[in-house]
């Protein structure tokens, strides 16, 4: 896909203003866009593993919950409260920088990704879900239950009053004015978010376009062909866990600060499947499929908000509008896979950058004047002995 | 003379009650196309599977180029050199052709994850040269044009021939390949053993699996064929032809 300047200031103008148009629609708007944005870079850390390297990971939550609870730990009074000679070290509080926790997170998690990705290597399709779907549970019971006998994570009470994030000066927690503009914490949040995602999207379509990515994309394909291509698949199968946990971890530490407050309710298996969701939805593997997969899947339920209220209210309260909302969503899905089963964007036929956009979609049809086309043989695969 | 670049012996494989290798032992010199036959499940591809490292041999001694090697792990075989291709195709079916042979350029170059995310001067570098390479060998076996489709939407024979570009990608020692021949036509075929001719013409040396005798009798310059896990014979096309206990692997003993 070539973009040119044209598109791309369009885009960069429209993403620039976009929260302070939403905002004039009150802040809750601006606040479904934040979360939308965390959500485009836990999908898109969740396709390098999946979409990428193909391995079905049904606990990727779990890095989430790792981001979010090393920033929580770290930047709340959570610890010092516990440990009085934490509290003694830090007689200020214990309000560690973001460029100690963020790619602290990023580390702890890449680790925990690497240390699910271990045991798991020579498992592939419903055996890895399966195994990956238990690691993400044990994260979110130990979260849980660490708040005895030692309190670590305040158990199912959650770690309240986590520190904003202020860097370079600016402090996003506090209503900022610039040029006569007001920026509540929102908006702040959203340039933030904004950055990493385009950050993400960058880091995945280099990787995607490198040896690594073709290494990944090689093993999704066939593992056994791309052994025998010299691929060490068992350390690149890790490395795809820890990259693509990164990003969790990262989404993760941006949460527990945007949000002030985290608890393991917020790291549930529905969670993961919803993340599991986009990126299948969206086109796996394709970056703009799963960029459009997490935004529509995060922005829809909001915005049903605006239409199951109404419908409940014509059926004379008898329909709840949750119960409707979560139907209209599960109703969206199955009619958006049925239409389109790859995906809503997928990759497309042919192949990728390079590919001019007149080349016909049979190979048979890109032909030199006066070449013979080649005879068609059907794809009857021998028998093996 | 010319140097071996291959050469094992006593090579034996057990799978329970089965014997499917014993004492197997070829070795194998530049330039030349080597062929191993046999009738069905006489452990031809068991073998193949041991000399590639898929399988773990119960004994047996390997050197390649002069150099031992342990076949263990499948990638380190090909990184020492060995490229394969595979009876039933196995293609990275989503990606491009040229993809395809790009993957096979992976254990011929070496940049990383950071590489990769900043772009330096030496990731553009290699993966320049890996691009033109893999173009080169799409070329070179004919289906150059073919670069930016998906590996699915070739024909049959145009995804053997990918395959063996890709094998060749790996700047191999010995490019093994397994049934090329395997669902190919008369015409295919006619172009599989000039592409195989060429390959051998280029210097390069080939192991060659296959069941369709006519083609290997006028590929190979020499020949194992093996039946029941055993060597039966070894060598020249014409040698191994008149041997006695080969026409009776084939056809049966007590003639007709």
């Amino acid at each position: 896909m070539k973009l040119n300047k044209t598109t791309l200031t369009i885009g960069a103008v429209v993403l620039l203003i976009l929260p302070l148009i939403a905002g004039q629609f009150g802040n809750a708007w601006v606040r479904i866009i934040d979360i939308a944005l965390l959500y485009v870079l836990l999908a898109l850390g969740l396709n390098i593993v999946v979409g990428f390297a193909g391995l079905l990971d049904l606990g990727y939550v779990a890095f989430y919950a790792v981001g979010a609870y090393m920033f929580g730990l770290l930047a709340s009074s959570q610890l010092t409260d516990t440990f009085p000679g934490i509290a003694a070290m830090f007689p200020h509080g214990l309000h560690t920088p973001w460029w100690v926790v963020i790619p602290l997170g990023a580390l702890l998690a890449g680790t925990a990704g690497m240390l699910l990705g271990a045991p798991t290597l020579k498992l592939r399709g419903d055996y890895l879900a399966i195994v990956t779907l238990g690691f993400g549970e044990i994260v979110r019971v130990f979260m849980n239950n660490l708040d005895a006998p030692i309190n670590i994570t305040n158990g199912p009470k959650g770690i309240t009053g986590i520190d904003d994030i202020s860097m370079f000066g600016v402090h996003f927690g506090k209503t900022g004015s610039f040029m006569g503009l007001e920026f509540p914490k929102v908006t702040n949040y959203y340039y933030l978010f904004l950055a990493l995602v385009l950050f993400a999207i960058m880091v995945c379509y280099r990787l995607e376009r490198s040896r690594i990515g073709r290494a990944w994309m090689a093993i999704r394909e066939d593992e056994i062909a791309a052994k025998a291509m010299g691929i060490n698949t068992r350390n690149l199968k890790l490395l795809a866990f820890g990259m693509g946990a990164t990003f969790g971890g990262v989404a993760g530490a941006m949460f527990a600060s945007f949000q002030g407050f985290i608890s393991p309710e917020s790291f549930s298996l529905q969670e993961s499947v919803i993340i599991v969701a986009m990126v299948v939805l969206g086109g796996i593997g394709h970056l703009p499929g799963v960029i459009v997969g997490a935004l529509l899947l995060s922005a829809l339920p909001e915005v049903l908000r605006y239409i199951a209220g109404p419908l409940q209210q014509l059926s004379g309260g008898r329909l709840d509008a949750s119960i409707l909302r979560q139907l209209l969503v599960a109703l969206a899905m199955i009619g958006i896979m049925l239409s389109r089963p790859r995906g809503l964007w997928p990759s497309p036929e042919h192949g990728k950058d390079s590919t001019p956009d007149t080349l016909p979609v049979s190979p048979h049809m890109h032909l030199a004047p006066g070449e013979q086309i080649p005879p068609v043989v059907t794809h009857i695969k021998p028998d093996a002995q | 003379m010319s140097e071996t670049v291959l050469k094992v012996s006593g090579v034996s494989k057990r799978f329970g009650g089965l014997q499917a290798l014993s004492e197997v032992g070829i070795t194998i010199l530049k330039g030349q196309v080597y062929g191993l036959i046999g009738p069905n499940g006489a452990g031809k591809t068991t073998f193949f599977n041991v000399l590639t490292g898929l399988y773990t041999p119960d004994s047996g001694t390997f050197e390649l180029g002069g150099k031992p090697y342990t076949p263990t792990a499948v990638h380190e075989v090909a990184k020492a050199g060995i490229a394969r291709t595979f009876q039933n195709i196995r293609l990275f079916a989503e990606m491009t052709a040229l993809e395809n042979v790009m993957v096979g350029r992976h254990v011929r170059t070496n940049s990383g994850l950071i590489g990769a995310v900043f772009r330096t001067g030496g990731f553009k570098a290699e993966e320049a040269a890996i691009a033109k390479r893999a173009q080169e060998l799409l070329d070179y076996v004919g289906i150059g044009r073919f670069a930016p489709y998906k590996a699915r939407t070739l024909s049959y024979g145009d995804q053997r021939r990918l395959e063996i570009a890709r094998a060749l990608a790996t700047d191999p020692k010995l490019i093994a390949l397994d049934e090329p021949a395997a669902g190919m036509n008369a015409s295919e075929k006619v172009v599989l053993r000039g592409l195989i001719n060429q390959i051998r013409n280029d210097g390069r040396t080939i192991l060659l699996i296959e069941h369709d005798v006519k083609l290997v009798m006028g590929l190979c310059d020499r020949l194992t064929v093996l039946d029941y896990g055993k060597q039966i014979a070894e060598g020249t096309a014409a040698e191994v032809q008149s041997n006695p206990k080969v026409i009776e692997a084939y056809l049966g003993a007590g003639g007709h």
